[in-house]
């Protein structure tokens, strides 16, 4: 078995990437071959992938192998250990189902974009995925890290006469940039201790560092990797450019590309820099209560789809923070189960956010497929139309909402058995904040509930609400099956839990500090339980249980009632014509919370009437427009362009066009650098 | 697991939903009193649901297999719920489903179907039930898993028996948290169970009703199963109450006597708290909509300053 996890295999999947690659180039003026080549070879290198991680992360195996550059301190380093092989499964695992439902959906791009081109950058992406979570080398992270950020750009801008296309790659491409420049800081600060970018030597010599320095990593770290996971307020490009992306896509960004920022903070925080400084957890556990609270109340105000479920990408990565705030937390009081159990509830979550959102996106790209529309308000009784896709969206509905027995509640009982540990034993301020933290979460988890009634209540029950929503049609066989690939995956996760978990600490066991802490016990029946039995359940117990219940409810029910008769007949209205306009809509369905929430959400409303006469007496037309104020664009990132802006003014003196000017500066620049030199010797 | 439990096992699964019609009953009783009349027989929610059972059913066209599902669902759902909480002796201690997270979310389970049947027929009724329940359901789980939290912190354990069991066998020292939590689990209580003032469980006006509104279109016998889930939920909620805050009574083995002594101070406690909802009920007036968060939040104020006072 160890060979499947060696260098050869990783090496024949990184071919096979770059085959599917190149080959949709070559193939590009043949849209049906482009597809076929790039998303079968895109499944094969996923599988590939898939048992190399599979195995190294069961076996324990850890495989590291390189190849040095001809350029000073680059080396083409690869080491994949538990942590990383953990996320390259999740890659893996979430990319065959997206390319399986690519293989059918690209085809919507036929004739309109060039499918090769998409091809090759879908390749491109997922193998920079996996390579920034094997990288071993800060340098080589950082080429893989770009290649995934130019990748995953340009898949934003693929429909690129959409105008709304454009502005959110660019907005994306952006932000992104801004965010590598501070993990670059991290990484030279790094550097400036270690005299290395080798991961292992960082983590060796990074003690010496000076604390000023140390803060100086996590907080550019954390704005750096905050930005690709999409916390609050580096969230701005998130539900623009998830969106915009095809949506086999917006499910690889969303369901795992913002965990690459997840991967990094727990390689930074747990693995090179365990347990430094308290507020490092605690500031981890504020932004992650902010973000989820605040992410779910933005997704309840849209109406767009797509964007819904990338609002609730912030609040998951929220959720995910949670767990990890607490086990720095943790780790900083060397309470080492506690920070196994921390780490471990966050890597769950990790992985039961990239397969339910993976569904979910996959689910919200047939029903835009069937109705071309992303607007919710437009949808209606699809479930009629399209009953298999309906109810693979529901199971991932329910799985985010955290209900059992799904995978989102154990990850979330996981996160909040965690955050209970935090509030006896330590000091004040800790106590107060893990308790807002679990206030969040448990507010969030209800908001989330709320927010998925809307999105599937509006999105396929009741009556339809547009022409488009009544001529659907249910998707294809390809798409289909890989969302009930995914629906079971769901399933499994939660039924099978404490065996998740049991793998799971491996993950955590191989952390620094943490070796051999066991983060909780599995008894009979996958039963759970963590701090000697403080928190204690069994999944497959509440599986059986509600399934049996409902099994026995529905018999006794059926035998009792066997003679009486069931008719269907018109929804009783008051006497009035049903029409779909009778119905609850997305906006009013979400409009008493938005109120409730005015404080932090600050929505707008304009209301235009158009007068019959000049008394103003009897209106024509009444117009209101719903939005919300964005808080961001206006006290954070509107100040920042206009400062950037007016220090990019002051600098345009210096540009004369001169070029004995120029020539000038570079005379100055060499002679300042010989004096740096010759005081630095 | 020995065989001298299967009946005391058997007795905790039936006893919620046996139980829960007379409780309902009793509630509508005492209400009747405080208003002058006479009142039905404190057993008329039996015959209500005896009655329905042999009724015809109608079904929206418009409704699809949710609105089918939802009543055998969210009736099986009280019954699991029913089984994992601390009813008549903590030696039936249910650790596979007997967490309080777990309790609160196969709570939310149950919300989450009936929310969607209520949209699923396309009235304008049942999505603006669902619309309010969803707004209340989700501003009550923090005051709701706080208040439960703090017993658990009380008793080191999340376990619903052991909370049961190791907040009797308390000094009155730690009162204090244990009193603010109460507040704060009432508050959650009303709301949760539709009652004043947060929803009127006797009127079919739409201004004021939420659970009704969203099981109106229901009839025969998905309509027992919906109302009689909602008497299980009520008594759920009062056992929670009675057990969680004052099991002083409640019996620690599976022995005869102390099992039939406890059921019959849990018979008690409930009928006080039955008593107390329906003063509550008949004594104030239900609140505007948008004053409900404020007495959410009051709840979710208490149980974190309780909280606050555990070490």
């Amino acid at each position: 078995m160890d060979f499947l996890s060696s260098a050869g295999v990783f090496d024949a999947m990184l071919a096979v990437f770059a085959a599917g690659a190149f080959g949709a180039l070559l193939f590009r003026h043949h849209d049906t071959a482009a597809n076929l080549w790039s998303n079968s070879l895109a499944i094969v290198g996923s599988a590939t992938g898939l048992i190399f991680s599979g195995v190294a992360l069961f076996n324990g195996t850890v495989t590291a192998f390189g190849a040095d550059s001809t350029l000073p301190l680059l080396s083409f380093s690869i080491r994949i250990d538990q942590l990383s092989a953990f996320f390259m499964l999740v890659i893996s695992l979430v990319a065959i189902f997206c390319s399986v439902y690519a293989l059918d959906y690209v085809r919507h791009y036929y004739g309109k974009y060039s499918i090769g081109v998409l091809g090759f950058f879908y390749n491109v992406f997922i193998v920079s995925m996996i390579l920034v979570v094997t990288a071993h080398n800060a340098l080589f992270f950082l080429i893989a890290w770009e290649v995934m950020a130019l990748a995953s750009y340009f898949l934003v801008i693929y429909e690129r006469r959409e105008s709304t296309s454009i502005r959110a790659g660019s907005l994306y491409f952006i932000m992104t940039h801004a965010g590598t420049a501070f993990i670059i800081i991290a990484f030279l600060l790094m550097y400036r201790t270690t005299g290395s970018f080798d991961f292992g030597e960082i983590r060796d010599g990074i003690a010496a560092a000076s604390p000023l320095v140390k803060n100086a990593i996590f907080i550019s770290a954390l704005i750096g990797f905050g930005v690709k996971a999409g916390v609050i307020p580096l969230h701005i490009w998130l539900p623009s450019a998830h969106p915009a992306a095809p949506s086999h896509v917006s499910a690889l960004m969303s369901g795992v590309m913002i965990k690459t920022g997840i991967y990094m903070m727990v390689r930074i925080y747990l693995d090179i820099l365990p347990g430094t400084y308290l507020w490092w957890g605690l500031a981890l556990l504020i932004i992650g209560a902010i973000s989820s609270l605040l992410g779910v109340l933005y997704a309840l105000s849209e109406h767009d789809l797509k964007r819904l479920l990338a609002y609730h990408s912030i609040e998951n990565i929220g959720i995910i923070l949670l767990g990890l705030g607490s086990a720095l937390v943790f780790s900083s009081y060397s309470v080492t189960t506690l920070a196994a159990l921390g780490l471990a509830a966050a890597l769950f979550h990790t992985m039961n956010h990239a397969t339910f959102k993976a569904l979910l996106f996959l689910g919200a790209g047939s029903v835009i497929g069937a109705t071309h529309t992303r607007n919710i308000e437009k949808y209606g009784g699809l479930i009629k139309m399209m009953p298999q896709t309906a109810l693979f969206f529901l199971i991932g509905s329910m799985a985010i909402s955290a209900l059992p027995p799904l995978n989102g509640f154990f990850s979330e009982w996981l996160t909040f058995q965690a955050l209970f540990q935090g509030i006896v034993g330590f000091d004040v301020i800790t106590k107060i904040i893990f308790i807002l933290a679990i206030g969040s979460l448990a507010f969030t988890g209800g908001l989330a509930a709320a927010c998925f009634v809307k999105a599937f209540g509006i999105t396929f029950l009741a009556r339809p609400r547009s022409d488009q929503a009544a001529q659907a049609s249910e998707t294809n066989v390809l798409p289909r099956l890989a969302m009930a690939g995914l629906a079971l995956l769901i399933i499994g996760l939660g039924l099978f839990s404490g065996m998740v978990l049991g793998t799971l600490t491996k993950v955590t066991a191989s952390m620094t500090n943490l070796h051999g802490v066991q983060a909780a016990d599995v008894a009979q029946f996958e039963s759970v339980s963590i701090q000697n039995g403080f928190g204690e359940t069994s999944m497959p117990a509440l599986f059986i249980g509600i399934i049996a219940a409902s099994v026995a409810v529905t018999v006794v029910v059926a035998v009792l009632t066997r003679k009486r008769r069931t008719e269907t007949g018109p929804t009783w209205d008051c006497g009035s014509d049903l029409t779909p306009r009778m119905e609850i809509t997305a906006t009013g369905f979400s409009r008493s919370l938005i109120t409730i929430s005015r404080g932090v959400l600050r929505p707008s409303s304009e209301t235009e009437i158009e007068y019959h006469d000049a008394n103003r007496y009897f209106p024509k037309i009444g117009t209101v427009t719903m939005g919300l104020h964005d808080i961001y664009q206006t006290y954070i990132y509107k100040p920042l362009r206009d400062l950037t802006t007016l220090l990019a003014a002051q600098f345009t003196k210096v540009q004369s066009g001169n070029i004995n000017v120029y020539i000038l500066y570079i005379f100055l620049t060499l002679i300042g650098l010989l004096f740096f030199m010759d005081l630095q010797s | 697991m020995n065989m001298t439990a299967i009946p005391y096992w058997l007795l905790q699964v039936l006893l919620i939903p046996a139980l829960s019609p007379f409780f309902i009953g009793v509630t509508r009783t005492i209400k009747a009193r405080f208003q002058n009349r006479h009142g039905a027989s404190v057993f008329q929610p039996y015959r209500d649901f005896w009655k329905l059972f042999h009724k015809d059913e109608i079904i929206s066209e418009d409704a699809s297999w949710i609105f089918r599902v939802a009543p055998y669902l969210i009736f099986a759902v009280t019954l699991v719920i029913g089984a994992s909480i601390p009813l008549v002796s903590t030696a039936l201690s249910n650790t596979l489903t007997g967490d309080l997270l777990v309790v609160v979310y196969l709570i939310a389970l149950g919300t989450f179907f009936l929310a969607l049947a209520g949209i699923d027929t396309g009235g304008a009724f049942g999505g603006f039930g669902s619309s309010r329940e969803m707004m209340v359901a989700a501003l009550t789980e923090g005051g709701l898993v706080l208040s439960l939290l703090t017993l658990a912190l009380i008793s080191r354990s999340a376990n619903l028996a052991a909370i049961s069991a190791n907040i009797d066998s308390l000094s009155f020292t730690s009162f204090t948290p244990i009193i603010l939590a109460f507040i704060s689990f009432s508050i959650a209580l009303l709301a949760e169970t539709c009652r004043y003032p947060f929803d009127n469980p006797a009127t079919h006006l739409e201004l004021t009703m939420i659970h009704e509104a969203m099981i109106l279109e229901y009839s025969g016998k998905r309509l027992a199963l919906m109302e009689w889930a909602s008497a299980n939920k009520y008594l759920i909620f009062i056992a929670l109450g009675a057990n969680l805050f004052f099991p002083r009574g409640i019996a620690d083995s599976l022995d005869f006597v102390p099992v039939m002594l406890a059921l019959l101070l849990l018979a008690g406690k409930s009928l006080l708290f039955c008593a107390a909802i329906a003063v509550i009920e008949s004594s104030i007036a239900k609140l505007r909509i948008f004053r409900l968060p404020d007495l959410l939040f009051t709840s979710f104020v208490i149980s974190v300053i309780a909280i606050g006072l555990v070490n």
